[in-house]
């Protein structure tokens, strides 16, 4: 067991090395070079700084809860909230839509010149209309991450369903699949599928990324993304820096978990294809 | 039963305003019970029209299809077809691809599962019951196809140039396959081809098309009794006449 472990360990040795490297680096920059805790704080700091807040304690005031839990824990949970607020809306819309535009070309013609000038808008630049329209709630933080989320999901899906080859589509009429229901759920949808999840796998990174700022402007009081700039005020710098590891960290977790589950549940037919 | 008649059918594709194909020219034939007829002809003659027609995929511009005596209007599970190109579902199972038709018709996975392993039988596939399309090769690919649309249970068959890619042994066996099929499960099998050769050793009527307009230009009865060798003098006389009258279309 051990042996094995070992084995694993020394199979990965050169991203070891590299990682270890990276980190003696910043530690030595930091400290002889920079010296300065305000401008970059090192490794150490950064280590000290986490294990002085990971036994830190606050208040879970959501629904009506009343727990006392790590303070860590609690960001992390209004976070969470926030991201999965945003990105269940951006799947409940964005497939049906790029569905619908995939399948029926006149619907996609009608639709397809709003979103391609809606897109390029930067999610950030919709920050004033969410505060006006929904308030300082973490339901408007979920709106920020929603638009960032929502077009790559309404593309993907759209792709995939444009792409069904026409052959599989008739080889099911044949077979007596003739509506447009019944084509789209057994047919187009999983023909699709490869190419929705990747587009989910993307909208998933862009609402990632949009968390620190759709948390800046101050829906809640608590998240990954708001200490950043709280900390950011108090001027401790080494702990706005283990906000920026934990959200690249999870940010990682997130996308490969992910991955596991598409690569080994979903989509086992795709093996033989080269993508 | 499965009686196919093909009255006064023209199919007309109209690109811009000015340029059109004229894929089928006022084509008549009746094709009886249990039969098998092979297509055959230039490319671009509208085989493949003709068939997609009877089929239900496509629609004639004029003239009408029956089979048994109704008018043919849409797809339907009483005619199977094979594609040319591979068709199966590459996100079902071998097995997933068979109940597919018959769990359109409703009939419950359960038992559509017990019919599927009977035709997965027919064309010697058990071992690969639960493999994806990916893992197969052409044959395998086309002989699933075949099960997947028997396993509809169609008195027609619609087969557009099903092993046209596949290699010549491959498809000497397949063909062989077929007509064993065919003469087990008694349907009627419409077969295109480019193979003067496989018409020969499958058909009971080779129906010879010309191309532009698209028009049947002979009915030839096979009478060569089966099961048939390939190298007999009848077969290499029927051949020979045949391959005359497609190079004569060639240089016309
Ligand atoms: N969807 C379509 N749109 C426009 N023209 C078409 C279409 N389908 C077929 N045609 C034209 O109709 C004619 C007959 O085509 P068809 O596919 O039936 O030929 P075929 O006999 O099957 O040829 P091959 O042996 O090469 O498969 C061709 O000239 C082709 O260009
Ligand atoms: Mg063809």
């Amino acid at each position: 067991m051990v042996k094995k472990d070992f084995q694993i360990l020394s199979g990965k040795s050169i991203e070891l090395i590299s990682i270890c490297s990276a980190i003696i680096l910043w530690q030595l920059v930091a400290v002889y070079i920079v010296q300065n805790k305000f401008y970059l704080p090192s490794f150490t700091d950064v280590t000290f700084a986490f294990v002085g807040i990971i036994s830190k304690d606050t208040k879970l005031g959501l629904f009506g809860l009343d727990y006392q839990l790590p303070v860590l824990l609690v960001d992390l949970i209004y976070s969470l909230m926030h991201f999965w607020i945003g990105l269940i809306f951006a799947l409940v819309i964005g497939i049906p839509v790029g569905m619908i535009m995939g399948w029926f070309r006149t619907i996609n013609r009608v639709v397809d010149p709003l979103i391609e000038i809606i897109r390029p808008i930067p999610p950030l630049a919709w920050i004033p209309f969410a505060i006006v329209w929904i308030g300082l709630n973490p339901i408007a933080a979920g709106f920020l991450i929603f638009i960032g989320a929502v077009f790559p999901i309404i593309i993907n899906t759209f792709t995939g369903f444009k792409s069904v080859s026409r052959v599989y589509v008739e080889a099911a009429k044949v077979l007596g699949c003739n509506t447009d229901r019944e084509l789209i759920r057994y047919v187009a949808l999983p023909y699709a599928l490869p190419s929705i999840t990747a587009g989910i796998r993307i909208a998933m990174g862009v609402g990632w990324m949009c968390l620190v700022a759709a948390e800046m402007f101050g829906v809640s009081r608590n998240g990954l993304g708001y200490k950043i700039w709280h900390h950011y005020y108090l001027h401790n710098m080494d702990l706005v820096l283990v906000y920026m590891l934990l959200l690249g960290f999870l940010g990682l977790f997130i996308d490969r978990a992910l991955r596991y589950y598409i690569d080994g549940k979903l989509l086992k037919w795709r093996k033989g294809v080269v993508i | 039963m499965g009686k196919v008649k093909v009255v006064n059918v023209s199919r007309k594709f109209t690109k811009d305003n000015d340029t059109s194909t004229l894929a089928l020219d006022n084509v008549s034939m009746e094709v009886g019970d249990e039969d098998f007829v092979c297509f055959i002809g230039p490319s671009g003659c509208g085989k493949t029209t003709l068939l997609r027609i009877i089929s239900g995929l496509d629609k004639p511009d004029e003239g009408e299809v029956y089979l048994d005596g109704k008018k043919i209007e849409s797809p339907g599970p009483d005619r199977g077809m094979v594609f040319q190109e591979y068709s199966l579902f590459p996100w079902k199972s071998v097995i997933d691809n068979i109940i597919f038709g018959p769990q359109m018709q409703g009939i419950k996975k359960k038992d559509a599962l017990k019919d599927a392993e009977k035709y997965l039988k027919l064309v010697g596939l058990q071992q690969f019951r639960d493999s994806y399309p990916y893992e197969l090769s052409g044959g395998m690919k086309q002989r699933v196809a075949i099960a997947r649309a028997l396993a509809n249970e169609p008195s027609v068959l619609l087969m557009d140039e099903p092993f046209g890619a596949l290699d010549a042994q491959t498809r000497n066996i397949l063909q062989q396959e077929l007509l064993e099929i065919w003469q087990k499960k008694n349907i009627t099998i419409l077969f295109v081809t480019h193979s003067v050769d496989e018409a020969v050793f499958l058909a009971d009527k080779i129906v010879l098309m010309s191309a532009r307009p698209g028009i049947i230009k002979e009915i030839i009865h096979v009478d060569l009794p089966r099961p048939r060798d390939r190298t007999s003098l009848e077969a290499n006389v029927l051949r020979e006449r045949i391959l005359k009258s497609l190079l004569k279309e060639q240089t016309r």
